[in-house]
């Protein structure tokens, strides 16, 4: 190997501070929350103690955290599912040209990068004029969708690019019809990156706000709940939440990005008998 | 699906696939943005909003001097972010890139930067707060170590830690389209410019730079959209103080001033088209995924 020029020190050191920049605040919270009984919001710690942890578990005077966090779990569940199976069917309807395909493309461009407080306001605005009841489940669920919807999409359509349709051919050489070949050839292969459109779909309506704001109705997500808790709430609670929270993200990330490297694993280990002298 | 010539059940099929992404798209997109073109030419009274059609939403935004105050402000937000997650982007790009040599590690450096992203923004904007409120660790290093005798008070709840939080939150949808496309050039390239003479700072901004311009652009359009529209960050790092676009909407918002919100929502919506449309001169977004 030739020796390393010397950007690659410099451009080491900056790559070190920035991911310092991106952890440092978050362990500086985390480190925080364990403040004793009577700290406060910032250094010196007054004492360790588990204290705020044990506060987020009692009645809040404002607020229903625990409740948040359940519909939260539910919201991001069932905007995972949808966004899953949406974008796979609309993945695998994009490899093929059919009329409109141009124009819903860039409808889907244009669902990421409008301003959420547009969608946001739409959506009240249509429930307020039809005067339906805005809940969490159902325009804030749908207001969700347009933000996850387009990150899955590209993650189908960068995964069906890289696609190697002889599996397919193959499939179909060997008499399977179309839904047995999606059925049992070509889902198995994209399995692990639908792992992928998970994590998004789950973690995006997880800590989703501007598009939930206006939509979530009298029942507030996490998020919601949280910035509510930032005007009013000003204790170390608020950092033993934001780091349990945090943790509960890590954890999920974790999962979802282990379930994808053992599928990646095991389908090398298993995946092919080539060579194997198994006829 | 059983050939590509364009096939009648195939069509059928594609739009049976599609259908509920378009549904939602329709309900949820297409549908709210036109409730607000409409309401913005809605009249409205005390007590509520209601169907008209008047231009006094209009005239009053864009004859208001608090309107071009406040989208004077946002650009400033928009370019200093810019400028910061650009270059920051580029570089923890470049390094990832190039400078790093097994696959694996790659892989294991790019999820470190990219694993905040799947974190609560809120969060990651509270936490700034031990790092720069007037007893925070920045102001008692800075004192520690002689540079100032008495707490900066600009550090949290100014125009300062909006951009900062901006970078913060944002910089990883710079990094993330640059370093797909500089993974895509082919190394070659590089040893020919090098063989033909070029130094490594000619081979930068004449070999890497161009060619990784669709990913500068396409990580420039998230940032700029994402701070146009933003309202949170702006309102919680300024402590209030600091006014954006996104702000003067959810105000509106706030006091039911609905037909009045609309018109400034529609003038956003515009000035972020127009914006988009620019950068997306650059680059084929279809091309790049």
């Amino acid at each position: 190997m030739e020796p390393r020029p010397r950007s690659f020190y410099a451009l080491a050191v900056f790559f070190a501070l920035f991911l310092l920049f991106l952890y440092g605040p978050t362990i500086t919270i985390g480190i925080l929350s364990f403040q004793g009984p009577r700290g406060g919001l910032t250094f010196p710690m007054n004492g360790v103690s588990l204290y705020w942890f044990y506060d987020l578990f009692e009645e809040q005077p404002v607020g229903d955290i625990w409740g948040a966090f359940r519909r939260s779990l539910a919201l991001g569940l069932l905007v995972m599912v949808v966004t899953v199976v949406l974008s796979v069917m609309a993945g695998l309807a994009f490899r093929r040209h059919f009329a409109g395909a141009t124009f819903l493309f860039y409808l889907v461009i244009a669902s990421l990068i409008i301003p959420s407080i547009l969608v946001s306001l739409g959506v009240g605005l249509i429930f307020n004029i039809i005067d339906w009841e805005v809940h969490w489940s159902t325009s804030g669920f749908g207001s969700q969708l347009t933000w996850t919807l387009p990150f899955g999409l590209l993650i189908m359509f960068a995964v069906f690019n890289r696609f190697d349709k002889s599996y397919e051919e193959a499939a179909r050489d060997l008499g399977a019809s179309p839904w047995q070949t999606v059925r049992h050839v070509v889902l198995p292969i994209i399995a692990p990156s639908l792992i992928g459109v998970a994590l998004f779909g789950f973690t995006l309506s997880y800590d989703e706000f501007a598009r939930t704001l206006l939509t979530a109705g009298s029942y507030n997500t996490l998020p919601l709940e949280i910035f509510g808790m930032t005007t009013n709430v000003t204790s170390p609670v608020l950092y033993a939440l934001g780091t349990m929270t945090t943790m509960f993200s890590f954890i999920i990330v974790g999962t979802f990005l282990g379930l994808g490297y053992f599928m990646r694993r095991r389908r090398s280990k298993l995946g092919s008998d080539a060579g194997k002298g198994m006829v | 699906m059983a050939s590509n010539l364009p096939d009648k059940s195939a069509v059928r099929a594609s739009w049976l696939l599609v259908s509920p992404l378009a549904l939602i798209l329709t309900f949820f997109l297409v549908l709210p943005i036109a409730t607000i073109v409409v309401v913005s030419f809605w009249n409205t009274n005390a007590f509520t909003f209601f169907p008209d059609f008047i231009f006094d939403n209009y005239a009053y935004l864009l004859t208001s001097k608090v309107t071009l105050a406040t989208y004077q402000k946002t650009l400033k937000f928009v370019v200093l972010t810019w400028v910061f997650t650009v270059t920051i982007g580029f570089a923890v790009a470049y390094f990832l890139a190039f400078h790093v040599r097994s696959l694996s590690m790659q892989i294991a450096l790019f999820l470190a930067c990219t694993i905040p992203f799947w974190t609560s923004n809120i969060i990651r904007m509270i936490s700034w707060i031990p790092f720069l409120g007037r007893n925070g660790l920045a102001n008692s290093t800075l004192i520690e170590m002689g540079v100032i005798d008495t707490p900066v008070e600009w550090l949290l709840f100014s125009d300062f830690a909006v951009v900062l939080a901006f970078v913060h939150l944002y910089a990883l949808f710079m990094v993330v389209p640059i370093f797909n496309t500089m993974m895509r050039i082919d190394k070659s390239l590089i040893e020919a410019a090098r063989d033909a003479g070029a130094n490594g700072f000619q081979i930068l901004v004449n070999v890497i730079v161009p060619l990784a311009k669709p990913g500068i652009m396409i990580g420039s359009i998230f940032v700029v959209t994402l701070v146009m529209g933003d309202f949170i960050t702006v309102r919680f790092m300024s402590g209030g103080q600091s006014a954006s676009v996104g702000r003067v909407i959810s105000n509106e918002i706030a006091l039911l001033q609905y037909p009045a919100a609309a018109a400034s929502a529609v003038v956003l919506l515009i000035t972020v088209l127009i914006m988009i449309a620019i950068m997306m001169r650059f680059v084929d977004i279809r091309k790049e995924l």
